[in-house]
């Protein structure tokens, strides 16, 4: 059942499956593994389930992707959910559960390229059905063909919200407001970095031509205060925040909706390389805690590599070049991976001014009501929180031990940033110092009987009884 | 939230929700599906029996783990197939 590689790539968004094509083509044994069935990551998301695309620029990015990686010699593991990663003496053993069932795989090396989360700082209501990330939004248009309601408003910050706003307009749906955390300015004072990307800088710009056009009105230094409706989504209260994202007097407005899309940028998804034990350090801009990496996007450990939006925010661009200068760097091939480095000092101001939109504003989240629930799973208040601390947790895994914080099915991917900087905040201690959630296996929920899989008695090996 | 559908949604087949037979696009992601068929509400949280519905649709927040055929199934991951018996009756 052991399948033997010389690589072993996580992910198949733009970085892995980039540094898994790469990597393949210059003559190195890669498998990579996906949680989707079909490659592409988030940004570049195949259609699915009948829906023929939309057919856009990021279709096209993906589908060339798509082919190369097709092409490549790479084993594709597409559609298998990895639940456990261990070190072994030669390198990493991967366990994952297909529809064919469990599969194991070793390999010297492991890449790991497993993206980001959505953040999304909680307000009262957010647990409402009909509120949605901004990054489902894109998930429901890119690859499913759905538009998720009939007049939606769409919030939060960072440059998901235009591409959420416009996309939503092009399919016919009414967008009541696109209401922007950032104030004008702070798009401005990025303008020379946008423009640094003349490429990007026009997709921006007809995203905001397609909202504009439609007369969507766009409030910029606006935050959602609460959702209303209980059962389902029915208004949007909407309030003035200052430049952290914390709420200013000013009157409030309500607007009524059938759904919320919103989203407060991303965190890295490094769950791979905490269980690991791997080095990391806290990053604000680059989206909360990122694993140490040198030069060849090594980390820590020995063959374990880190390289996209889990290894920092960065986007897409990004992520395409660390893919393929690490693929040629575990081919042997060091010029080319050096060449390829050096195209991505062009591309990091752009990068570094997106996300810094992205990165998380602690003054909104020290602005959450008391009575709001910030972990979702088990229903865990913000004063629940601060009564954990205020009764002698310091460590964050105390947090979770007092609380249940973190503790529930997705493991803390929703709530960590928050729940962390809470933590920090009335402790009056850096992230670094409160620290984050020990990494636990199983990565991602399993049923424990397809993990043990279909197997005889008989091929138990019975011990012959010693001789009496 | 009325979800709607850019194209003609594929071929359906027969499922159960709370045990009523309906008919869902076969192949399509069940928690897509089960939204263009208007069921925005997939569970209740298992603490204050709050009501939730899918949030992330990409795997990561685990709120559309609902029971299909009687185990937890994330409904963002899982593709729509014939027979399968649908509970939106608060998962735990």
């Amino acid at each position: 059942m052991m399948a033997a590689f010389d690589v072993i790539v996580l992910g198949a968004g733009p970085a892995g499956a980039t540094c898994a094509a790469t990597a393949a083509e210059a003559g190195r044994r890669v498998a990579v593994i996906d949680e989707q069935p079909r490659a592409g990551g988030q940004v570049w998301r195949a259609p699915m389930g009948g829906f023929p695309g939309k057919g856009d620029a990021d279709q096209a990015s993906g589908d060339t992707l798509r082919r190369r990686l097709a092409a490549s010699p790479a084993t594709r593991r597409l559609g298998h959910r990895v639940w456990s990663v261990v070190r072994t003496d030669t390198g990493y053993r991967v366990d994952t559960l297909g529809p064919d069932g469990p599969t194991a795989l070793e390999a010297p090396f492991l890449v790991v390229a497993t993206g980001a989360h959505e953040r999304v700082v909680p307000f009262p209501g957010w647990t409402t059905p009909g509120v949605i990330g901004l990054a489902a939004a894109t998930v429901l248009l890119k690859s499913h063909g759905v538009v998720p309601g009939r007049r939606l408003v769409v919030a939060g910050c960072g440059p998901l919200l235009a591409v959420v706003a416009a996309g939503l307009v092009k399919a016919g749906t009414e967008v009541a407001a696109v209401v922007d955390i950032a104030p004008r300015s702070a798009w401005l004072t990025r303008l020379p970095a946008i423009l640094g990307q003349p490429r990007l800088a026009a997709r921006g710009l007809a995203w905001g031509f397609a909202v504009a056009k439609a007369g969507v009105p766009v409030l910029s230094g606006h935050g959602v205060r609460r959702v209303e409706g209980g059962e389902a989504v029915t208004r949007v209260v909407i309030g003035p925040v200052d430049a952290d994202g914390a709420p200013t007097e000013g009157p409030e407005q309500i607007i009524e909706a059938d759904g919320l899309i919103i989203g407060h940028g991303l965190t890295t998804a490094c769950e791979v390389t905490r269980l690991l034990r791997a080095e990391h350090r806290f990053d604000r801009l680059r989206g909360g805690w990122i694993p140490v990496v040198d030069g060849a996007f090594q980390t820590s450990l020995p063959g374990l590599h880190a390289i996209g939006d889990g290894a920092g925010i960065r986007g897409q661009a990004m992520a395409s070049l660390a893919g393929e200068a690490l693929g040629w760097h575990l081919a042997g091939r060091m010029a080319e991976a050096e060449a390829t480095r050096a195209n991505m000092a062009a591309a990091t101001p752009f990068s570094d001014a997106m996300a810094g939109l992205m990165a998380q504003r602690p003054a909104q989240v020290r602005a959450i009501a008391a009575d709001t629930v910030v972990c979702r799973c088990e229903d865990v208040t913000r004063a629940e929180i601060d009564s954990a601390v205020d009764a002698g947790a310091t460590q964050i895994d105390q947090l979770k031990h007092f609380t249940r914080c973190g503790m529930g099915p997705c493991q803390g991917r929703s709530c960590a940033d928050t729940v962390q900087e809470l933590m920090a905040a009335r402790l009056r201690m850096s992230r670094q110092e409160v620290g984050q959630w020990t990494g636990r296996p199983p990565l991602r929920p399993v049923p424990l009987g397809e993990v043990i899989g279909a197997f005889s008695y008989d091929d138990i090996p019975i011990p012959t009884p010693a001789p009496l | 939230m009325t979800a709607r559908r850019l194209h003609a949604a594929p071929e359906r087949v027969a499922v159960t929700i709370d045990g009523e037979p309906a008919m869902l696009p076969a192949g399509e992601s069940l928690a897509t599906a089960l939204l263009c068929e208007g069921h925005v509400l997939l569970r209740r949280s298992p603490r204050d029996g709050t009501p939730r519905g899918a949030f992330c649709f990409m795997g990561a927040c685990q709120e559309c783990a609902i029971l299909v055929d009687g185990s937890v199934r994330q409904a963002c991951l899982t593709p729509v197939t014939a027979g399968m018996a649908i509970e939106l009756r608060g998962a735990p």
